[in-house]
């Protein structure tokens, strides 16, 4: 069943350095919600909060309404909670099967990774024939591609994607979504975080889009059109 | 023109990450370049000071061939920088981390310092700094080296406000006294307040650039960084 993630005035960081001053989110089960902004916005630290791999100061994080502020990552990941970190991070000197094994680290049972596998070969065919093949020896596509098969092998009612465009190719970028939606399809509530904030809007349910650490503005696939963002990505707070 | 770039290429095995990229620099401006992640920004800064060698186009610096230079080279030739996340040596003093750009007396470092408004002691660690003050005093690094152009590699990236305006009011100062300055910049009130120039990349070459009103006003700019 796809999940629902609510985000209640957090504040969060790392160490001493505040990037998070307030930030409230609602991500109904079975959307695509995607946040967007400017550089050093603090997209990567929403989603890594929901992780809990930042410093949480302030505010609250619930998960299928379950209050999960204070939950360690494992915790979260047995509740549902998959990431797909920034920049391909698979594990270069192990195959393609080793790394969706890893992934399914904390599933016992062989029978469901081997059922699981299938279907992360279902979402990601490319990946079939390379399963002996060092993952090192993948195009960025298929790093990318694998990166997201590893964490579905964990079964995510939620999955949160940090930038899985980064150095793609527009027609890779394309394909990329359209395998993102089909998750979706299939019950998985996404959140994720882009730079090409138009591709990512295409396919957005609900869009976030954040400015030095607040939410600047919320709404559907046309945000883009408010007035508001020539000011957020390009300045103008006393010039013209 | 101070600085020359002409054609510039680097590739990372098969992607481009600067491509046929052409620019001049005027003495005593500030110029700034901008664009979305990826653009190219920061290779663009490592070729020009040796840090990386270009596969091609060339770099003149007050009309000398400095391409492909090794970076201790161009530093001499009077190019100065700081990176984007502040390097400084954190098991040194601050004293000392000053000295490894100019050997000179505690007087010069301390104007150094004041300069950048950094009020904390010369003995104190690196280390037990916050980043802020870590990159003022990378700042104050940069400044001490003898140069004619300071490049900064986002210069407020992750301090806080207070800081970036006074490292802003800072760059003004420096304008003020001759001052070439060129930096790469992700905060646009900050870009578009101080600068003279705005070059702005997109995927590995120069997209349009001019004064901060006509760059900010292009719907290019914009349609750059909210992508295809």
């Amino acid at each position: 069943m796809a999940s629902e993630l609510r985000i209640k005035g957090l504040e969060a960081g790392y160490g001493r350095l505040q990037v998070l001053f307030g930030v409230d989110m609602e991500v109904k089960p079975g959307e695509i919600a995607v946040l967007i902004g400017p550089n050093g916005a603090g997209k990567s630290t929403v989603l890594k909060s929901v992780f809990n791999l930042t410093d949480i100061t302030k505010g609250r994080i619930s998960f299928d309404g379950r209050d999960i502020t204070a939950f360690p990552t494992h915790e979260r990941i047995a509740l549902g909670i998959s990431i797909v970190p920034q920049g391909r991070q698979v594990f270069p000197g192990l195959t393609v099967k080793e790394n969706l094994e890893v992934g399914a680290y904390l599933t016992p049972q062989a029978s469901v990774v081997d059922v699981r596998m299938k279907e992360v070969l279902g979402h990601f065919p490319e990946l079939k024939p390379k399963l002996n093949d060092l993952a090192q020896s993948l195009s960025g596509g298929q790093q990318q591609m694998l990166a997201i098969g590893r964490s579905l092998m964990q079964h995510p009612t939620l999955l949160l994607l940090d930038e899985p465009s980064l150095g793609l190719s527009p027609k890779l970028m394309k394909e990329l979504f359209a395998r993102i939606q089909d998750i979706n399809k299939e019950g998985t509530t996404i959140l994720m975080v882009e730079q090409n904030a138009k591709a990512a809007c295409a396919i957005a349910d609900r869009v976030f889009v954040l400015e030095e650490g607040k939410l600047a503005l919320h709404g559907g696939r046309d945000v883009l059109k408010n007035d508001k963002i020539k000011k957020i990505y390009l300045g103008g707070h006393g010039h013209s | 023109m101070m600085l020359h770039v002409d054609k510039l290429d680097k590739h990372f095995g098969g992607v481009y990450a600067v491509h046929n990229c052409s620019f001049e620099l005027a003495k005593g401006k500030i110029t700034s370049v901008i664009g979305p992640n990826g653009a190219g920004k920061t290779t663009l800064f490592n070729m020009v000071s040796g840090t990386i060698v270009p596969d091609g186009g060339s770099i003149r610096f007050n009309s000398k061939d400095i391409t492909g230079l090794p970076a201790y080279k161009i530093a001499r030739q009077g190019i100065s920088r700081t990176f984007q996340l502040a390097k400084v040596f954190k098991n040194l003093s601050v004293r000392d981390n000053l000295l490894l750009a100019k050997q000179t007396t505690d007087d010069v470092l301390l104007a150094a310092l004041k300069q950048v408004r950094f009020t904390k002691s010369l003995d104190v660690l690196a280390g037990e700094l916050s980043y802020g003050q870590q990159r003022l005093v990378e700042l104050a690094r940069g400044l001490l080296f003898p140069h004619q152009l300071l490049m900064l590699d986002e210069p407020t990236a992750g301090v806080n406000p207070l800081v970036r305006r006074e490292i802003a009011e800072i760059l003004r100062n420096l304008r003020r006294q001759g001052s070439t300055i060129m930096l790469i910049e992700h905060d646009m009130d900050f870009v578009m307040g101080l600068s003279d120039h705005v070059i702005v990349m997109n995927e590995g070459t120069v997209l349009t650039q001019g004064p901060p009103g006509k760059v900010r006003n292009d719907p290019a700019v914009l349609e750059a960084y909210l992508g295809k």
